[in-house]
């Protein structure tokens, strides 16, 4: 069985983003990129199942986009999986987009899952996998919380809104990673002096036949000013008597 | 434009978020002059397609291989009804329903779509969304090419439809068992049992953060003040990791987006992705020990203080004790 975890690059989560002047992208100059954390919990729930089953031949992390992914293909490298593919791309991709490519690269690769984040924490759409789950006409189970193999398929947990929903679906399937899958491990100095040493196989967009037409397209962007009151009360009665009087909400 | 609404439903009716997407359609429908629909899937629900009539007409997908939301199978009803009826726009509220299942009817439609829309405007006669973007410090104003678009809106940012005048209009969707996708199969929901109202829904929310020690902590406190208020619980991420609250109380970016007209974060720091979830509160009250979280540059009121000592004040000054 192989596994194919695809990864984003996005921001760090703890650094500040800001906006260009003129609205077309944030200023990424000396902004440290990560791998999507949920991109993470899927690369560390490929390698546990690598680790408890003697079927799994193989996990490949992949991302879609320009030579700048490397450094996150890297770490999916020292966490432990197994090879590393760089699908390059240098025009501005959405989801779709991403699907697309993933779909046709998905054709020649043949994986029996795909596992990957259930959103990237920076445009937080939470399409990409839905829509090559559609795209292969394979089922999805998103947002998992717990992944089970039984009777060649998978039962899966889901965290819902309504509850944990658990549902079984048949191999090859795509699922997305939600918190409480797993906490990722982290990749040791020496793991990823290794890494650096692996080869990242480089296929060109071109290659795979796909042809990047957007579908959603970015007009500009704003930062969102806070416009709070930020009062200081001193005590609890102070508060009740705002919440009751000023604001009425009590 | 030709707007069709995915509602989500319970055992009585349409879900409140589901008549906020009703009212998102009703506006593009009227700034277009054109028609608004609902859709419904589901096993026995006549009597929820009786509520949903009351919003906007009903076209009902009513069928025992639909008796649960299989992503595979309800994006299939969706595109084929799409397809059908020629919808330009297809709309749900953004919850784990929509957005497991949104999705991948856009994948079955070309792509065009946008999640966690928190408004809308016309650009040269093009219909474009705002939506956050990076927990929320950022909103980007987009547009999409293809049709039909597929959006889901944050309930907070629309009002829910009120009652429509005329009722009925309730049309019923043939399901061919045949050609539904079966990869899927359900096995069992194991729903959270809560007497509280929906964190989503509640007028008021009272949130716990990584002050809060204990399971037995947080329900004393949180849900101690919750109750006295009729308010909904949240958390913090930091109380989830912990094992302290399930994962369906989170407020943040990748948890639960909430936007009451009171919330209070009671020993909760203020991390950004938290703020994502809960910043567009119309007010925001603040109790933490640490006069320099971040939490308190976002609140309208804020109080330094240790939460085991004030909560189980303020709860006793709710009740006219002291």
């Amino acid at each position: 069985m192989k596994i194919l975890v695809p990864i984003k690059r996005v921001p760090d989560t703890d650094q500040k983003i800001q906006v260009k002047p003129d609205g077309s992208g944030i200023v990424t100059d000396g902004l440290p990129f990560v791998i999507n954390p949920f991109d993470a919990i899927a690369v560390e729930e490929a390698l546990r199942i690598r680790e408890k089953s003697t079927d799994v031949a193989e996990v490949l992390a992949v991302s879609v986009g320009t030579e700048a992914c490397e450094p996150q293909l890297r770490t999916a490298l020292a966490m432990g999986a197994d090879n590393a593919t760089l699908i390059h791309c240098d025009a501005p991709l959405d989801p779709w987009n991403v699907a697309c490519v993933l779909r046709a690269y998905a054709g020649r690769y043949q994986p029996e899952l795909i596992l990957m984040g259930k959103q990237g924490v920076d445009d937080d759409f939470s399409q990409t996998g839905q829509m090559l789950a559609a795209l292969l006409d394979w089922p999805q189970a998103t947002f998992a919380s717990k992944i089970e193999f039984l009777g060649g398929g998978l039962r899966v947990t889901r965290e819902t809104d309504a509850g944990l929903e658990i549902v079984r679906v048949s191999l090859p399937a795509v699922v997305t990673a939600d918190l409480r899958l797993n906490e990722p491990r982290y990749a040791s100095l020496t793991s990823m002096m290794k890494a650096r040493k692996k080869t990242i196989e480089r296929i060109p967009t071109a290659q795979l036949g796909v042809v990047i037409e957007p579908r959603l397209q970015l007009l500009g962007l704003e930062a969102v000013p806070s416009r709070r009151k930020s009062v200081r009360v001193g005590s609890l009665d102070e508060l009740l008597v705002k919440l009751r009087d000023e604001e009425k909400v009590l | 434009m030709r707007v069709l609404i995915l509602c989500e439903h319970e055992s009585h009716g349409i879900r409140l978020c589901s008549r906020s997407a009703v009212a998102f359609a009703n506006l593009v429908a009227e700034q277009t002059r054109g028609s608004v629909e609902c859709l419904l899937l589901g096993h026995s629900v006549a009597a929820v397609a009786q509520d949903a009539a009351a919003y906007a007409p009903v076209l009902v997908a009513d069928h025992p291989a639909l008796a649960n939301p299989l992503a595979d199978r309800y994006a299939k009803v969706i595109s084929d009804v799409v397809k059908q009826r020629g919808c330009d726009l297809v709309v749900a509220a953004a919850t784990t329903f929509a957005k497991d299942i949104l999705p991948r009817a856009a994948g079955l439609l070309g792509g065009a779509m946008a999640s966690e829309v928190i408004g809308h405007e016309f650009r040269d006669g093009q219909l474009c969304f705002r939506r956050p973007l990076f927990a929320g410090a950022v909103v980007a104003t987009v547009a999409l090419h293809g049709r039909p678009k597929l959006v889901t809106i944050r309930p907070s940012a629309y009002p829910a439809a009120g009652v429509r005048a005329g009722h009925g209009d309730i049309t019923a969707v043939a399901v061919d068992e045949g050609i539904l996708p079966k990869k899927t199969e359900f096995e069992a929901l194991q729903s959270k049992l809560s007497n509280r109202p929906d964190v989503t829904e509640a007028r008021i929310v009272v949130s716990g953060g990584r002050g809060i020690k204990s399971s037995e902590d947080f329900e004393r406190l949180v849900g101690g003040l919750a109750d006295k208020l009729h308010a909904a619980t949240g958390s913090s991420r930091a109380l989830v990791d912990a094992g302290i609250t399930p994962n369906a109380f989170q407020v943040g970016q990748t948890g639960k987006v909430v936007a009451p007209e009171l919330y209070i974060a009671l020993g909760i720091s203020g991390a950004v992705q938290h703020l994502a979830g809960m910043k567009n509160s119309k007010t925001i009250v603040a109790i933490n020990s640490d006069p320099e979280a971040p939490i308190f540059e976002v609140a309208d009121y804020g109080l330094v203080g240790d939460v085991y000592e004030l909560v189980p004040q303020m709860i006793a000054k709710l009740d006219g004790a002291l």
